[in-house]
């Protein structure tokens, strides 16, 4: 990807990225009452006797995404893909490394900046304050995203708290508020399936807009075939590391031999390395 | 510790660039580092944006509160109201504090403590979870990150206000009628705010890093409230003790105390200056001050930390 052609514009550059997290309370004595008294005790054993063990999420990762690609992150559960591009949107920190951008990427979702109790008409305005439109936008916008949402084909479920929907019809409104502001850098975490068939299809054509007003688009998806629709490009993570960097058919063939291989013996064991994903 | 997973397949021809070369390729194109800390100023500029932001977070917690009670928003001004009563009960009545207060002043002097110290204690204990227990908003979407926190005390403050209502119904009750000095509450307690959002600040920090402390704090919270004269006055309580008066002083300067006498000292016509300590208002101003700056600077220091669990 380094090659002389600086005619490309880079927009995104990670440069050797190490993420861990720190987990508490996850000490060898199972979080006994005792178990707790004796690591407080015990001092000197350093971290791990004090419950905090470490999660080695993203190793070493480094990549340049330029200006008009789409890039599929994939990669079994837990391999560090909503890690690395939570880092990309700088909401989480990095231990090693560096992640430049041009501008501020934002990672598609307003889910935790809604509140169940208050009236989907109020979450609208939130989420669109959380995600940083001003109010003139929200007020502009808001009778698309509202329609866009359907909410209220079914009687006036707009002005009811967001605890009474049902939860396709929260999944939409919260597709719909997210998806109503442009983004220069765009990361979309497994957005596509949220709610029911028609629901689907026209927020996959929503995603294809958004897709060509922003410069760059990451995609994390465990479906190839909405990586192979969208994406040009495609990133392979394994336990934390860059595996394979290249064209989505040739990355998704190696990727469909190693998964597809081994389908036989995956049994739904516990992986070593579990990687705590916070969604 | 054994894979499970089978080990995949080499990486045909890494692509990844010579390394040395991202940072200059960054440099020559402009971009910046992710996730980095902007300047103070900056980040002053960056809240301001959101303020709209922050004022409708904070309306839409205090809504959310009693969304599900069958009186709703009645509780607003009810909880207070049965917090005073509680407290008048034990320490008017039971415990007859009431010592060197007038009898029907005391009713009105109990319930601007109890509100006034309430308005402090609830942005401290919002402060300590403003981080911790808004992981998952912090890690979702970009803000400057002390609009938590700043959030959290104004919803405390539009709490006050309701509290601020229930005053008036006692003060009136019990005779007094509103005067002009009523109005001299509003200064107090917008250096109050602004002194509980320095806490609130320090807090969410502390809290961020060790959340451990939100089972700690009510203690703390409950032993200044009680050395901060909320049910009884200082002086009175202190007269003919064998205490030095410089003792008074300090206990009266302490800042939950300094509020609360102000506000008295603004609704009560009976809660004269005497009562007040010396430089009462610009001790108010100093400690609003004081926390205000150092809560700041000392919350954006770790700006970019925050998303960590």
């Amino acid at each position: 990807m380094a090659d002389s052609s600086d005619s490309k514009i880079p927009t995104v550059v990670a440069d050797r990225v190490d993420i861990v997290y720190r987990v508490n309370g996850t000490g060898a004595g199972r979080g006994s009452a005792t178990a707790a008294l004796n690591r407080m005790l015990r001092r000197k054993q350093a971290e791990k006797a004090a419950g905090v063990r470490t999660v080695h999420a993203v190793r070493g990762v480094s990549f340049v995404a330029y200006r008009g690609e789409a890039i599929g992150l994939i990669g079994t559960n837990g391999s560090g893909k909503s890690t690395l591009l939570k880092a990309v949107a700088g909401l989480l920190p990095v231990e090693n490394g560096r992640i430049y951008t041009d501008g501020q990427p934002s990672l598609l979702g307003v889910n935790a900046a809604l509140m169940r109790d208050l009236t989907g008409e109020r979450n609208v305005h939130l989420g669109g304050l959380a995600m940083g439109m001003s109010r003139e936008e929200i007020k502009s916008r808001y009778e698309e995203i509202v329609d866009f949402s359907g909410i209220n084909e079914k009687g006036d479920f707009i002005t009811l708290p967001m605890r009474t929907y049902s939860s396709g019809m929260a999944a939409r409104l919260r597709f719909s508020i997210a998806a109503a502001k442009d983004h220069d850098v765009l990361l979309v975490d497994e957005a596509l399936a949220t709610g029911d068939r028609s629901f689907q299809k026209r927020s996959e054509a929503r995603i294809r807009e958004l897709r060509e007003r922003a410069g760059t688009v990451f995609l994390v998806s465990h479906n190839n075939k909405s990586i192979r629709d969208t994406c040009d490009r495609v990133l392979w993570l394994e336990r934390g590391e860059l595996l394979m960097d290249g064209p989505t058919e040739d990355v998704l063939k190696e990727y469909e031999a190693f998964t597809g291989g081994t389908a036989k013996d995956r049994k739904p064991q516990p992986k070593p390395k579990a990687v705590p994903v916070p969604s | 510790m054994s894979q499970v997973l089978h080990t995949p397949p080499p990486a045909p021809g890494a692509p990844t660039p010579a390394e040395a070369d991202l940072a200059a390729l960054a440099a020559r194109h402009g971009l910046t580092v992710s996730g980095a800390r902007p300047s103070l100023g900056e980040y002053v500029r960056q809240l301001w944006d959101r303020r709209h932001f922050i004022l409708a977070f904070s309306r839409a917690k205090l809504t959310a509160q009693y969304s599900q009670a069958k009186l709703g928003q009645l509780w607003q001004v009810a909880t207070p109201l049965l917090n005073a009563a509680v407290y008048f009960f034990i320490f008017g009545l039971l415990l007859g504090a009431n010592r060197g207060i007038p009898k029907d002043v005391y009713v009105p002097f109990l319930v601007t403590g109890v509100f006034v110290f309430t308005f402090t204690q609830s942005s401290v204990l919002a402060g300590v979870r403003a981080i911790s227990g808004n992981l998952g908003l912090v890690r979702a979407l970009h803000f400057p990150r002390a609009s938590l926190p700043v959030s959290f005390a104004l919803q405390q403050l539009q709490q006050l206000l309701f509290s601020m209502i229930v005053l008036v119904i006692v003060m009136v009750a019990s005779g007094s009628l509103p005067a002009l000095s009523w109005l001299l509450v509003v200064p107090a307690l917008l250096l109050q705010f602004v002194f509980n959002t320095g806490l609130a600040l320090v807090f969410a920090r502390m809290g961020s890093k060790t959340p451990d402390l939100a089972q700690l704090m009510p203690f703390v919270l409950r032993t200044w409230m009680y050395a901060s004269g909320v049910m009884f006055s200082i002086p009175a309580m202190l007269h003919g003790k064998d205490v030095p008066t410089w003792l008074a002083d300090v206990l009266q300067w302490n800042p939950a105390a300094i509020y609360m006498d102000l506000v008295r000292f603004a609704m009560i016509d009976e809660y004269g200056s005497s009562y007040l300590p010396p430089h009462v208002w610009a001790f108010a101003a100093g400690w609003a001050l004081l926390a205000g700056v150092i809560g700041f600077v000392y919350f954006w220091k770790a700006e970019e930390k925050y998303g960590r669990g």
